[in-house]
């Protein structure tokens, strides 16, 4: 092992029923060094840290920290403490209930009695240091969420930690806030602790740090220095795509030329949720497939959430055909026939208990209403045909959808919509975390949708399904709509450079 | 596992794997062990009640007949249970607000009217409006408030026994009449108890109302994912106050019967620990107390598989008031070997004797 | 945003706790001026007291086990099991008054540990497990014996009559004779055992895990808190508490029936709702338990003195309090939420 390397991660797999969630993916981190994991979502980055501090445990592979001999073994959050790796998760993992001093040192002492006092003036000692404006004995849920961040940090570093965990630290953060969180973290950098960053806004990553390990589906694409990855080539090698392989995939489908072609059959202006976007415009023609496009959180899934009434909707204008109508819940939407597939297909989209059967004539039952239930042949019908149609592989319509493969899960969750009939479907991530066949006959199945006159609105991470689908792309940034592409802008390149923010 | 239950998709074997095989295995070793022990447990008889009307009487139909109150409450509380994943506590005193509201109808004023000052259909209905109301006060407060259904439901516990006196200024008025006493008893001619063609009237309803409308559907579906259900345009706040309600009817029916086998009512004991029962019915009948999947029939079996615990437990001489510690014994196991982390326990203990078992094959 | 959050200096644990000391001052003051009587004298405040020193007691294991988000439901079940073997050792095997506390310690013990295993580590649902608990218990308590005993040990008379001049707090009766105002050995106990929970709760490491466990499960494991032991240590306490108010109890009715205790749990959770303990954990403080347990009964003073003593009263106005406390918690709870 290297003098200089403080941590190693070799050949860490990690399966979940369904899916290969690591596969053999080799981590180093220096001492003195920051180092960001990137990649989208799904790509590993979080299953690898958990591996790393004891919530999962990993299928194969070893970790070697500096000062330990052989290979360790962490089993839990405990064990990744004792051995000098401190976390601080994306949500925060702190007590709201207890004060900021119990917060910072709770679970770290041993011994019956404390001596409060002294923790109190220590932890006020530290929150001075680093500027947080926070008391000892305040509670942590009177604190706004960006200090209670501050805090988790705080404690993280007072514990005196080999290696620094930070998962996404700054989504909660602004602007003074990040900037005196690098400087603590180039303090701790000059001190030999190893940082591990993982954030998704490109700014930070080229700010602070000094390598980079970029994740795809479970694999490790590469570690690069910062130096010799430009911010393009880096968005190319997350979303696995090279710059220079960027044939243009033009889309299979006809162009929907039947009654009511060209028109708007959605429109909505000033469009405002409580999930935190800004407000936007956005409209959708007839038979058009368009889609939504911005690395993770930056607020693609808010605003279809806000066309659906799935999130508080607070704004906004709404027309359907020309039409005014409010849209406040998702029956109203589903009444004038819009559909979404969510974007956590096991948090938001399965019934996981029932059967395949029911849970594809949901959406379609609660429309027909309380008292007109389907009868059995006719739900059998419905779920037969379908099953047959979308090639769902299940050992009967019977079977607990939860029991099925997570592409076939989504099959069904779009089954589901279709048999509810509607005209605007939108597709929030359909393709994520499922298999390569299905991910093509999902696509193909929306041109086809498209051709007959509905229109879908199509969302990916990968943005050559997009390409392959969509006449037109809303990119989006920092939770605010940011550009429109369309015609001849929709390549590879401008969507990255719109993405990445004007620098190509 | 899946293909190997696709391929034997023989009777047998869906009962083996379905709900029904917890309550009925119980039911069967609780029969055996009667007959083990005493034969003429199964003795039925037929005579004649005071009235000259034949009536069935032995172990078993008075199993059947004690239990009804039980197996009606059951059907409710599966509801809540998989609405809420949380149970209603309150169900035996609901009972007697309800019963004591029916009893002021019935008999006005006066603690012992001569002839009935309204018809039973009349006070039967203000029965069933009564436990309808105190269903959507507990409804309301775990679906708006957002109180655990325990907890929601203590409220009612704690005051619906001191509201049920309330409502009769603490007077125990006597129905007046032999019609009211049919509902408890026997109506002229049939051999049969009431309470237990009540109760199958009952299992006929919920069985028509569960294949006609939508409600096992949409309780299931806010019971296993509350997210999923809104996104596909489900309410899941009046599904749960629906069941809650649901449940208020079935009280109502309850203490009609409860009622009617005495002419009065008792606030103080009516129906006491019945909630116990009723929820040992739905864990007893496989269904999750967390909520989501629930099988109402292998509920309404169970109900009467404690009852003819009970029962059992009376003929070997136990008193009334020992039967509660009997009955938590059997609780516990029950839900020690159903907990999941026991499962997982288990599975892995059998996965380890299988294994070295196979590596010499 | 900073200015937002100077003016909620007020944390929600302690506005809850705060509502429920004025409740109980507003109605005290209350019925002192409008009631008189009885409440003009301080042993009435005294009596109230003594009469509930044993569900003090029990109330303070129960906010503990609901600050860890749990519940435990058997305590009056396990009081009433305690009262009827504490009176069967007393009478019956010639017991004293100390074989008899331990006999009720270890009824406590056992419970908690069967109990907190059950909750803790096999992770059932505390609710069922301990209404199994208290359904086993009041069965047992029938077992052990039915009629009621009336307790003649010497040594525990002697033992039930201490009690201890309050000075400068007496009265003149009538006849100008100098009432002393007085306070039993149990109140003091039970006085005693908040005041030890609350230095034990608010500033040990122990006593803080509670908080972290309940205030968020999975937060507490991050942090390094072996939650499991935390639940079953809780609901240990919790029945040992039993035990002890149990023991309590006795001494102040001084008999046992298998009616005693009736829906002391009931009482015990409204006390703690009252006092501002969260149904969804992680708040709680046994000083506000103590003002729970004194508003619930103060209220059912109140309401007899001015002539609803009939007994459902006593039912409906601990219903429509518990119901008020709980919506106020849901709203500041929700407000909590939407910030």
């Amino acid at each position: 092992m290297n003098e200089n390397v403080v941590l190693e991660m070799k050949n860490i797999s990690k399966s979940f029923p369904g899916v290969r969630a690591l596969q053999n993916v080799d981590f180093r981190l220096c001492e003195g060094e920051i180092h960001a994991l990137m990649g989208e979502n799904g790509a590993g980055k979080s299953t690898l840290i958990k591996v790393l501090t004891g919530v999962y445990g990993k299928d194969e592979g070893e970790i070697f920290l500096k000062g330990e001999s052989g290979a360790v073994s962490i089993r839990s959050p405990q064990d990744a403490q004792n051995l000098g790796i401190s976390t601080v998760y994306q949500e925060i993992t702190l007590c709201p209930n207890l004060t900021v001093a119990e917060n910072m040192y709770i679970g770290r002492e041993k011994g019956w009695r404390q001596n409060w006092k002294k923790i109190n003036a220590d932890t006020n000692k530290i929150l001075e240091s680093l500027g947080i404006p926070a008391k000892a004995t305040q509670q942590l849920s009177s604190c706004s969420i960006a200090i209670q961040q501050m805090v988790a940090i705080a404690r993280a570093v007072d514990m005196e930690c080999k290696v620094l965990i930070l998962d996404e630290p700054t989504s909660s953060l602004d602007e003074q806030e990040v900037e005196k969180l690098f400087g603590l973290m180039r303090d701790l950098k000059a001190k030999g602790v190893g940082i591990i960053f993982v954030t998704h806004f490109l700014d930070q990553v080229y700010e602070v740090c000094d390598k980079i390990t970029v994740l795809r589906d479970g694999k490790l694409v590469g570690e690069y220095v910062i130096e010799d990855l430009p911010r393009v080539q880096l968005v190319s090698k997350m979303l696995g795509k090279d710059l220079d392989d960027m044939a243009e995939i033009k889309g299979e489908g006809q162009e929907y030329t039947g009654e009511g072609a060209g028109t708007k059959f959605y429109e909505a202006e000033g469009l405002q949720s409580t999930a935190g976007i800004s407000p936007f415009d956005f409209y959708i023609k007839k038979g058009e497939v368009n889609g939504f496009t911005g690395l993770l959180g930056s607020g693609r899934s808010e605003c279809v959430r806000a066309i659906f009434g799935a999130d508080h909707v607070t704004s906004g204008k709404v027309k359907i055909n020309g039409k005014g109508v409010k849209i406040t819940n998702p029956l109203e939407a589903m009444k004038n026939g819009i559909a979404y597939l969510p974007e956590d297909r096991k948090g938001d989209g399965i019934i996981g208990d029932l059967s395949v059967r029911e849970n594809l004539i949901l959406a379609a039952q609660v429309l027909k209403g309380f008292c007109h239930p389907f009868s059995k042949a006719e739900a059998e019908k419905a779920a037969d045909e379908y099953i047959q149609m979308l090639e769902i592989k299940t050992a009967s319509k019977e079977t607990p959808i939860k029991s099925l493969s997570g592409g076939n899960q989504q099959k069904v969750i779009v089954a589901r919509w279709l048999f509810a009939h509607p005209e605007y479907l939108i597709l929030d991530e359909p393709t994520r975390g499922i298999d390569i066949g299905t991910k093509t006959e999902i696509q193909k199945l929306v041109l086809k949708l498209a051709s007959e006159g509905m229109s879908v609105t199509f969302i990916s991470s990968e943005t050559d399904e997009m390409l392959r689908t969509c006449s037109r792309l809303v990119v989006m940034r920092d939770r605010k709509m940011v550009g429109e592409l369309s015609g001849d802008d929709l390549n590879q390149n401008k969507i990255m450079s719109t993405i990445a923010g004007g620098e190509a | 596992m899946e293909k190997t239950a696709a391929k034997k998709q023989n009777p047998l074997s869906g009962l083996l794997h379905s709900q029904m095989m917890i309550p009925l295995v119980a039911l069967l070793l609780l029969l055996g062990f009667n007959l083990l022990m005493d034969p003429t447990f199964f003795r039925i008889t037929l005579g004649t009640n005071s009235d000259g009307n034949p009536v069935l009487s032995g172990n078993l139909i008075s199993a059947l007949n004690n239990g009804s109150e039980l197996a009606i409450l059951a059907i409710g509380m599966t509801l809540v249970t998989a609405a809420t994943g949380g149970q209603d506590i309150s169900v035996g005193a609901t009972i007697a607000i309800s019963g004591s509201a029916m009893l002021r109808v019935l008999c006005g004023t006066e603690s012992s009217p001569s002839s009935l000052a309204a018809p039973i259909i009349l006070g039967f209905l203000i029965a069933v409006l009564a436990g309808m109301l105190c269903g959507a006060f507990n409804g309301v407060l775990v679906a708006a408030f957002r109180i655990q259904p325990m907890i929601a439901t203590l409220i009612l516990y704690t005051a619906g026994r001191s509201i049920a006196a309330w409502i009769n200024n603490n007077q125990l008025p006597i129905v007046p009449g032999k019609t009211f006493t049919y509902f408890g008893g026997f109506i002229p001619g049939i051999p049969m108890p009431a309470p237990f063609l009540i109760a199958v009237l009952c299992f006929i309803i919920i069985g028509l109302v569960l294949k006609f409308t939508n409600l096992g559907l949409y309780t299931q579906a806010v019971g296993i994912n509350e997210n999923a259900a809104k996104l596909n345009g489900l309410k899941p706040a009046f599904i749960k106050i629906l069941s809650f309600v649901i449940l208020g009817v079935c009280v109502a029916v309850a203490a009609l019967i409860k009622c009617s086998r005495t002419s009065t009512i008792n606030y103080s004991v009516v129906a006491q620990n019945i909630e116990m029962d009723a929820i040992l019915a739905v864990a007893l009948g496989g269904n999750s107390l967390g909520g989501g999947k629930f099988n109402i029939w292998a509920s309404i079996v169970a109900a009467y598989v404690i009852q003819l615990l009970t029962t059992t437990l009376y003929k070997f001489k136990v008193s009334s008031d020992a039967l509660p510690a009997y009955k938590a014994v059997v609780v516990i196991l029950l839900i020690v070997f159903s907990a999941p982390v026991v499962k997982e326990k288990l599975s892995e203990l059998t996965k380890k004797i299988r294994k070295p078992a196979k590596e010499v094959g | 945003m900073s200015e937002n959050k100077k003016k909620r200096t007020l944390s929600d644990a302690n506005l809850l706790l705060l509502i429920t000391i004025v409740v109980f001052f507003v109605m005290y003051i209350g019925a002192v001026v409008l009631l008189g009587g009885g409440f003009r004298k301080a042993q009435m405040f005294f009596n109230i007291l003594d009469a509930n020193a044993g569900l003090v007691i029990t109330s303070c294991g129960m906010s503990l086990v609901m600050i860890t988000q749990g519940i435990d439901i058997s305590i009056g079940g396990v009081v009433r099991l305690i009262c009827m073997s504490c009176a069967v050792n007393l009478e019956l095997q010639n017991g004293n008054p100390f074989t008899a506390f331990l006999i009720a310690m270890g009824i406590g013990l056992a419970f908690g540990l069967v109990q907190g295993f059950l909750v803790a580590y096999l992770e059932i649902q505390p609710f069922i497990v301990s209404l199994a608990g208290m359904y086993f218990a009041k069965g047992l308590t029938t077992i052990i014996h039915t009629n009621p005993i009336s307790v003649t040990n010497e040594a525990f008379k002697a033992l039930r009559k201490i009690e201890f001049i309050l000075p400068g707090l007496g009265y003149y009766n009538k006849k100008g004779t100098y009432i002393n105002t007085t306070i039993e050995l149990g109140s003091v106990i039970a006085l005693i055992v908040v005041i030890l929970m609350f230095l034990m709760l608010r500033y040990t490491k122990f006593g803080r895990n509670f908080y972290a466990v309940g205030g968020n499960k999975q937060s507490a494991l991050m942090l390094g808190i072996n939650v499991k032991r935390t639940k079953f240590m809780a609901h240990v306490i919790c029945s040992l508490l039993a035990g002890f108010g149990g023991f309590i109890y006795f001494m102040h009715i001084g008999s046992a029936a298998t009616s005693n205790a009736n829906g002391m749990e009931m009482n015990a959770i409204a006390s703690s709702i009252i006092g501002g303990t969260l149904l969804t954990g992680g708040v709680g403080n046994v000083i506000g338990t103590l003002f729970g347990v004194l508003s619930l009964n103060t209220i059912q003073n109140i309401v007899s003195s001015i002539g609803l003593d009939d007994a459902w009263w006593t039912g409906i106005t601990i219903a429509a309090m518990l119901c008020l406390f709980l919506i106020i918690q849901s709203v500041v709870m929700s407000r909590t939420r939407k910030k």
